[in-house]
């Protein structure tokens, strides 16, 4: 739908933009021309074995990693070494870790406004109201004043949804967001971002969860040792992957 | 819960509250647990009873019962069995205020108070706000009145005529606010990806490390007048107190940097992720963990800095105990130097136990739950 490889543009104006991206970890050919194209609005679900890379492909997006050579484009603006303008890339752009990572001396509450406060100057009252919102959409307005290990693992990734969606960004970035949970909490964390789906939001989600990907996944990305090397509408996807790596992929985890 | 039947694995039934059993205790038992559970331990509690049988009624004769608590006349000490504290009640002045003039020691007694005081109000957690800094401020303000005059009709006393507690406590709390600033500085900046910060840093660190607290005094008092312009001189006590910080900052860094290297790259990368810029992140998220985990250490380090205070007598300042030496050098009273000294340590104990049992507290509150 969106992978520039064939030249059809998709729905939406594309706001996140790589061109031939390539990286390494000291000699290792991690990621190797990946070219991926992804429409405002749209949902787009990585997967792939273990090491292929889609950790480090997403954190190219937001610069916690630097790519090498290519070109990464984020609504427009390109990724270049230069502090001011990967903070102001970083602002549109909110991203949910596997492990959370939420700052576990602040409150709820301060893990949220942190942000709005610092770097957009909101002053506070705006900002803890914009939190309770959010706390709301996520359903645990109830925990705002805990800190966070006082909550489950699941309430924890919620936490970690609503504190990257408080800069209001174009696009959200999940990296494995339910791996680290038990299983009866990944459903919660799936339900929230399900609804985040169908309200527009920009997704690029690294997951497992093929679930998730056929109910909101406008495309599904296989990667394999640094490379795309499927991408399709779930539909295809799973009905009738081409390439041998992406039947032998599925076959482990579609049971 | 099964009650099907007569039978039934639960019996429901409804006990009232009770207090616990009672424990086993009595004086006995406890001895027997504790002094006598076996044939070494009862051999060692014996030999302890007998040195202290032996010590205890020489020592309580010497220091209370034979004592002499209050003359003028050292001949009355001479003339004794016990301890001379006379020797406390005579020389306190110069121990505690050292070559401060004499009709001023009040001065130096409200500077004392003021620290004193300012100390116990931080301790409580209940004033840790931005009011505590401000009152900070103020008491550094008066304290400095104080100490130099000069203003509203007090005398003028130069630091060359400050001594005693009033200087051991300004050195202390100067090298401790004064100290850890540069500490963490110094611990950011060895991380630092900038290479000539970090050899900048790492370099500092390591020479202040690799010599002696005396050397770092010498090296202030004596090399400092050498670098600076002709005709500018800065003061001995500014300069042992440059010192000070110098050597504190140099360990403190390092147990900053314990700190700093103890917390998971993820916060950083959170931090990054909703875009902080690298003072944010570092002041509002890895600094406020760093501390918190590195604190029980930095206050091993704080009540060392207080006792590394007595070294500043050794370029000419007179501290407590450097006042107390000038004080034993009176002929008359020369012999007492013992009960001086007594009641020197007595002294620093009294404030290394507090800041050490403060230190306990802080350990447990952090030990309990992750806030402070
Ligand atoms: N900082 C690093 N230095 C060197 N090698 C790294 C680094 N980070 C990741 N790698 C390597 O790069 C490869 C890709 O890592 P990446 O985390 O992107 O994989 P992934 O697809 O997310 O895997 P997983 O499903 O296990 O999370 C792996 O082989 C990994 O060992
Ligand atoms: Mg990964």
């Amino acid at each position: 739908m969106s992978l520039i490889e064939d030249g059809a543009s998709g729905a939406g104006a594309p706001i996140v933009e790589l061109r031939d991206v390539n990286k390494w970890y000291s000699d290792f050919h991690v990621l190797r021309d990946v070219t991926l194209t992804v429409g405002r609005g749209e949902k787009v679900v990585i997967c792939g074995p273990s090491g292929s890379g889609k950790s480090t492909l997403i954190r190219c997006i937001n610069r916690l990693e630097e790519h090498q050579e290519g070109e990464i484009f984020v609504d427009g603006v390109e990724l270049v070494p230069d502090v001011r303008r990967i903070e102001a890339i970083r602002r549109q752009v909110g991203m949910v870790f596997q492990s959370f990572n939420l700052f576990p001396h602040l409150t709820v509450m301060d893990n949220l406004t942190l942000g709005p406060i610092l770097v957009q100057g909101t002053p506070q009252e705006a900002a803890e109201a914009g939190a309770m919102e959010l706390l709301e959409r996520v359903k645990i307005p109830d925990q705002a004043w805990k800190y966070p290990g006082q909550l489950s693992g699941g309430q924890q990734q919620r936490v970690a949804i609503a504190r990257a969606l408080m800069l209001r960004p174009k696009v959200m970035l999940f990296d494995e967001p339910t791996s680290a949970l038990d299983p009866e909490m990944i459903s919660e964390v799936l339900e929230v971002m399900v609804e985040l789906a169908q309200e527009g939001m920009t997704m690029i989600c690294v997951t497992h969860e093929m679930g998730f990907a056929r109910k909101v996944a406008d495309l599904v990305v296989f990667m394999d040792e640094g490379e795309i090397v499927e991408a399709a509408p779930p539909e295809q996807f799973f009905a009738d992957a081409r390439n041998e790596r992406t039947k032998l992929f599925l076959s482990q985890i579609l049971h | 819960m099964s009650t099907t039947g007569s039978i039934s694995f639960a019996v429901p039934r409804s006990a009232p509250r009770r207090d616990p059993p009672a424990r086993e205790a009595g004086v006995l038992l406890w001895l027997r647990k504790n002094l006598f559970s076996s044939v070494y331990n009862s051999a060692l509690t014996l030999l302890a009873l007998w040195a202290l049988f032996v010590t205890i009624p020489d020592f309580v004769a010497w220091a209370f019962v034979d004592a002499v608590w209050q003359t003028d006349d050292p001949a009355a000490c001479r003339a004794a069995a016990g301890a001379c504290w006379a020797v406390v009640a005579e020389k306190h002045r110069v121990m505690l205020f050292g070559t401060f003039p004499y009709d001023e020691h009040w001065r130096a007694v409200a500077v004392i108070a003021v620290v004193i005081a300012m100390a116990i109000v931080s301790v409580f957690k209940r004033f840790w706000s931005y009011w505590l800094f401000v009152a900070w401020l103020g008491a550094t303000g008066i304290v400095l009145l104080l100490l130099l005059g000069g203003l509203f009709g007090l005398t003028p006393t130069g630091t060359h005529q400050w001594g005693g507690l009033p200087l051991t406590l300004l050195m202390f709390v100067g090298t401790v606010v004064g100290g850890m600033p540069l500490a963490i500085m110094l611990a950011l900046g060895r991380r630092s990806s900038l290479p000539a910060i970090k050899a900048i840093c790492i370099g500092f660190i390591e020479i202040v490390r690799g010599v002696p607290l005396i050397t770092v005094l010498f090296m202030a008092s004596l090399m400092f007048p050498l670098f600076m312009p002709e005709g500018l001189t800065i003061d001995k006590f500014l300069r042992a107190q440059i010192g000070m910080i110098l050597f504190f900052a140099a360990y403190a860094a390092e147990i900053v940097r314990g700190g700093l290297q103890a917390i998971p790259r993820g916060q950083y990368e959170a931090a990054d992720a909703i875009g902080l810029g690298y003072w944010q992140k570092t002041g509002r998220i890895v600094l406020p963990q760093a501390l918190r985990i590195v604190l029980p250490a930095l206050m091993n380090d704080i009540i060392r800095a207080f006792k590394n205070t007595t070294f500043v007598s050794i370029i000419g300042l007179f501290d407590v105990l450097g006042a107390t030496a000038t004080a034993l050098e009176d002929p008359l009273w020369v012999l007492y130097a013992l009960e001086a000294y007594v009641f020197i340590f007595v002294l620093y104990f009294v404030f290394c136990y507090a800041m050490s049992k403060y230190s306990e507290r802080v350990e447990r509150d952090l030990s309990k739950g992750r806030n402070l």
